[in-house]
């Protein structure tokens, strides 16, 4: 097996954020002091879903649009030129913070933007030897969330190309038993989440991709659910293409990064065009710049970049591995407080071993929403339905769950206040 | 200790008819029409939000309705929701049956701020909660948006 960031995370070298720690961090954050339904206090277990934002982040934001907003790459005014540094400076804190170099990011909407970009690009005959055709195969696994999953069987869906995928075991893991099989001299793209939004399951990616690069396939990451809560070093791991979203690591909507391999980005044809990714431009056709540029057509969302800056920065200051180490003390409270009740399964891995905290289950006899809407009753926030992978729920033989999800500023006491309005769950439905 | 959690907007909510109609599901069993029935209709509703889906049939006689039966899967609200409204309909002429439709429409959807009339609507009345949950009308709708189209289906049939 491979060492995940996980594991490396349980080195006792590493010294977990505390307690006492996060109780002052979370001052940082203005949303977390608010009452909801009845006056109770806030618990926030949805940062899977998408994240709170610290005061730093909001106020990077406003900073920038009161003194420095101007558009990007253009013009000789001092706006332009100091907006430009700021949009360049925070591809570069970013690219960094995931161990990639600056001309690796392209600037997105979102994670499933920049997975759609990748989807296309290879669809496009000048993608060249890259392209999609007939005979070539696209493997995903059956985790993916929508964004890793729709975009690829769109791919093939317009080059003949065939979509097949890793399945999974009982347990919530990749059966890697069937990786040969599936992985074969025919992929040309293995697609995979690194961490699972539904089940938790962190995957094992650098071996995924070290199979991926023997039979000459491109390996791309869905690292959403990893970026914000384990150290990722996209280069590390030996894939060629990783994304994920500002908005679920501390930093706003709207912004997102493709990272590459810059070769790779260098061999791929624009998706989106217009202004901003052009060379030189006549009335019949055009030239495209180098990339990240030849990727980010029009106005991009640069005052989000600078926020998602402040993000990473924040990030950074409490240090990854002991975010990580930390959030696994939590994964283990919450895989046990979850089992601890009556009449509740829990899906994706029992153990807190090469698993990010989010916990997915299903209460007996009481659907999701229900839930989810007792649960708020008390101030608890999670998320109910499919998560957007209704694969993966089919798999286990239901249609949604429940899921709460640990971050930054989670406490050991929400966790048990939810396990606690769990616990009345099936009671008030007249099921216990 | 278990212990019930207790909240005035949760029990606004969940009405205990609300939460003894999610368990009993009156109606639920897709049925074959009762001899001497005449049209027939029936339609099937998802939700994509959550995945909640109901398959619903209504056989009618003459110009009422003379049978409701349902299944499929969903939330307390959404079961509840059904097995009202099989209780309301059944035995109903048609035209009532959907002005019952109309006013509990417009009940769900008015974000609590239609007194609903107990005389018209019976049990109905405790999905008035609903409306102040945005995210849950549609569950609320499920079960008789299918019954709307199904006895559409019912009165096309018997034209053909």
């Amino acid at each position: 097996m491979t060492t995940t960031a996980a594991q490396a995370s349980q080195a006792p070298t590493v010294t977990a954020l505390g307690e006492a720690e996060v109780a002052s961090l979370r001052a940082d954050f203005p949303i977390l002091g608010r009452r909801v339904a009845d006056g109770a206090p806030l618990a926030y277990l949805d940062s899977a879903a998408t994240s709170q934002r610290p005061r730093g982040v909001l106020d990077a934001e406003r900073a920038f649009a009161e003194r420095s907003y101007g558009a990007v790459h253009r013009g000789a005014h001092t706006l332009a030129e100091e907006s430009t540094d700021a949009y360049e400076g925070a591809r570069e804190a970013v690219a960094a913070f995931v161990g990639m170099p600056a001309n690796g990011l392209v600037w997105t909407r979102n994670a499933t933007e920049a997975l759609n970009v990748l989807a296309f690009a290879l669809s496009d005959p000048d993608a060249g030897p890259l392209a999609l055709g007939p005979g070539d195969e696209v493997v995903v696994t059956e985790l993916e969330h929508h964004a890793n999953l729709v975009p690829w069987q769109r791919a093939c869906a317009r080059t003949g190309a065939t979509l097949r995928w890793i399945p999974l075991t009982y347990q919530g893991r990749l059966d890697l038993d069937a990786l040969d099989d599936v992985v074969t001299d025919r992929t040309k793209v293995l697609a995979v989440a690194h961490a699972s939004n539904v089940l938790g399951t962190v995957n094992p990616v650098a071996e995924l991709a070290e199979r991926a690069r023997s039979v000459g396939a491109l390996t791309v990451v869905d690292a959403c659910q990893s970026v914000p809560h384990l150290p990722v070093d996209v280069a590390a791991l030996g894939v060629d293409a990783a994304v994920f979203s500002g908005h679920k690591m501390l930093g706003p909507t709207g912004v997102g990064a493709l990272v590459a391999r810059p070769a790779l980005l260098e061999a791929l044809p624009p998706v989106v065009t217009g202004g901003s990714m052009v060379e030189t431009v006549t009335m019949t056709e055009a030239t495209f710049r180098p990339p990240p540029q030849r990727f980010e057509a029009g106005t991009p969302p640069v005052a989000q970049a600078v926020a998602l800056h402040a993000a990473v920065n924040y990030l950074r200051s409490l240090g990854m591995e002991r975010v990580a180490a930390r959030e696994h003390e939590l994964t283990v409270r919450l895989l046990e407080g979850v089992a601890s009740v009556p009449g509740v399964r829990i899906l994706g891995p029992a153990d807190a071993v090469d698993r990010i905290g989010a916990v997915s289950f299903v209460v007996d006899d009481v659907h999701p929403h229900d839930v989810g809407q007792v649960l708020d009753a008390s101030g608890i926030a999670v998320r109910v339905g499919h998560h957007c992978a209704q694969p993966v729920h089919r798999r286990y033989g239901v249609t949604a769950s429940t899921r709460a999800s640990v971050y930054v500023y989670t406490t050991t006491a929400e966790i048990d206040a939810f396990v606690e309005a769990l616990r009345g769950v099936r009671a008030y439905f007249g099921r216990a | 200790m278990t212990s019930s959690p207790s909240s005035s907007s949760l029990d606004g909510l969940y009405q205990q008819v609300i939460l003894d109609h999610a368990r009993e599901r009156h109606g639920r069993g897709l049925r074959e029409a009762p001899a001497g029935a005449g049209a027939e209709g029936e339609s099937r509703q998802y939700n994509p939000l959550c995945g909640d889906e109901v398959t619903l049939r209504v056989a009618l006689e003459q110009d009422a309705v003379r049978d409701v039966s349902w299944t499929g899967e969903g939330c307390s609200i959404s079961q509840a929701a059904t097995s009202v409204l099989h209780d309301l309909v059944v035995g109903q002429p048609v035209d009532r049956a959907r002005q019952l439709v109309g006013t509990y429409r417009e009940m769900v959807r008015s974000r609590g701020q239609v007194e609903p009339d107990e005389s018209v609507l019976g049990d109905a009345v405790a999905f008035a909660g609903v409306g102040r949950h945005a995210n849950r009308v549609k569950c609320a709708m499920l079960g008789w948006t299918a019954f709307e189209d199904a006895l559409l289906r019912a009165e096309g049939s018997s034209r053909d």
